[in-house]
């Protein structure tokens, strides 16, 4: 008997693998429209509940605010620059309202983010001809992320001010974070504070553990998600 | 380990459990617990928030989830666990009495007869053994992700993340009874339980 309860289990461990696919969807669905409805915040914590997970890969990560926040602009630049949140605020600011997918599975649909086009900050550097990628580097000292020129040049990749319709919290990378909307959500590195123009492309945190450069949704890391931009 | 009682048990004490069944629950205890704390760290945003880290937790997680079976697959060593488990495989009649029981929450003593392990604790070492195999295989598919197809990942994700919250669910009832029995806590300390706790916990317990 104790032995039919084990296999049970394990039986019943395989078939949620293979079914979880019908059974996540519907729990999606019902549990988004409870989250809307719950007031303690507390079905934000069960599996597939919806929103955002707080990931980061540093012991601490500082908090940085309008007096203290400074983004660098320097690498492959014909003019270095290094801005404050008061002068980024001060550029034309771009809103778009897409999903954001992240690697592990998570998807949190129709998120506005707001900011200045990476390609603005960009161009007023002036990139020098045999430039051909850009670094980013992060205030919490230990993540990097990069793009080919290309790449940034997009006209749906931001430095994100804004998140949510909301100035961006700490735990969302608050001050101000990477907003790369086409690929997979760890190319959109929080708290950014470097943007480095470079000959070529250097594999950014999680690329050095075996995630792909180029993180496309659905296009690569093995996943087949719907494109989110 | 031989079956006859420890040789350091009183006179007036009933030996419940060998040293190596001891370890075995400590050491299962231990790799659980850290199993439990990482994924917390992993999983709920406050925690995550305060520790970071995210590589090394990772780790650590992987690797006490890889260990959390070797201390019973060691107990499989000693007799006296291998008996152990043997009961706790055996359903009898009166383990139907003690569920029904449990069903309606009828706590007299008569009506919750019990054997060395009582029908619940049967359910709960069948269960969790099930469990945490189930665990183990679908996180050995999201670490090792080029093991298997996407859906599969998919899938596993999900089971893991819904049996995590189940297993720590049912870790805080197996907990919260344990805090509530002393003198099953001594048991599973000492290894031996005193005559009255036996007699009235395990009626039809005859080492």
């Amino acid at each position: 008997m104790g032995r039919r309860i084990f296999l049970g289990t394990l039986g019943l461990g395989a078939l949620g693998v293979l079914a979880a696919p019908t059974l996540q969807r519907g729990l999606e669905a019902f549990l988004g429209s409870a989250a809307d409805k719950d007031p303690t915040g507390l079905t934000g914590l069960l599996p597939n509940g919806g929103g955002f997970r707080y990931y980061s890969v540093a012991a601490s990560v500082p908090h940085k605010n309008a007096t203290d926040y400074r983004l660098t602009v320097d690498g492959l630049v014909d003019h270095p620059a290094s801005y404050t949140l008061a002068d980024l605020r001060a550029l034309p600011q771009t809103r778009m309202v897409k999903d954001v997918q992240c690697v592990t599975g998570w998807r949190v649909p129709g998120t506005p983010f707001e900011g200045v086009r990476l390609s603005r900050l960009l161009d007023a550097a002036g990139v020098r001809a045999k430039a051909g990628a850009v670094r980013f580097s992060c205030f919490d000292g230990t993540y990097t992320e990069s793009l080919t020129l290309d790449q940034a040049r997009r006209a749906d990749v931001l430095v994100a001010l804004r998140m949510q319709d909301k100035d961006l919290e700490h735990a969302h990378g608050g001050p101000v974070r990477l907003y790369v909307a086409p690929m997979y959500f760890y190319k959109s590195a929080k708290w950014l504070s470097g943007i480095t123009v470079t000959e070529d492309v250097h594999p950014g945190y999680w690329e050095d553990r075996g995630y792909d450069v180029d993180a496309w949704v659905g296009r690569s890391n093995g996943r087949d998600d719907a494109p989110t931009s | 380990m031989p079956l006859r009682a420890d040789p350091a048990v009183a006179a007036d004490r009933r030996h419940r459990f060998t040293r190596a069944e001891r370890w075995t629950h400590r050491a299962t205890a231990v790799l659980m617990g850290v199993c439990v704390v990482t994924a917390s760290f992993l999983y709920v945003p406050e925690f995550a928030e305060l520790v970071g880290r995210r590589e090394l937790v990772v780790r650590v997680h992987e690797w006490a989830g890889l260990a959390l079976p070797v201390p019973v697959l060691a107990g499989l060593a000693s007799r006296a666990f291998r008996a152990d488990l043997g009961r706790l495989n055996r359903f009898g009649a009166h383990d139907r009495i003690w569920l029904r029981a449990a069903l309606v929450r009828d706590r007299r003593r008569a009506s919750r007869p019990a054997d060395k392990f009582n029908a619940g604790q049967k359910i709960f070492a069948a269960w969790i053994a099930g469990a945490v195999l189930v665990m183990l295989g679908t996180g050995l598919l999201m670490w090792f992700t080029h093991l298997a197809p996407l859906v599969w990942r998919t899938g596993a994700t999900f089971v893991h993340d819904w049996l995590a919250l189940t297993v720590g669910v049912v870790l805080a009832g197996h907990i919260g009874m344990a805090l509530g029995d002393p003198e099953a806590r001594r048991g599973m300390r000492t290894g031996s339980v005193s005559p009255e706790w036996a007699e009235r916990e395990h009626p039809l317990w005859r080492p």
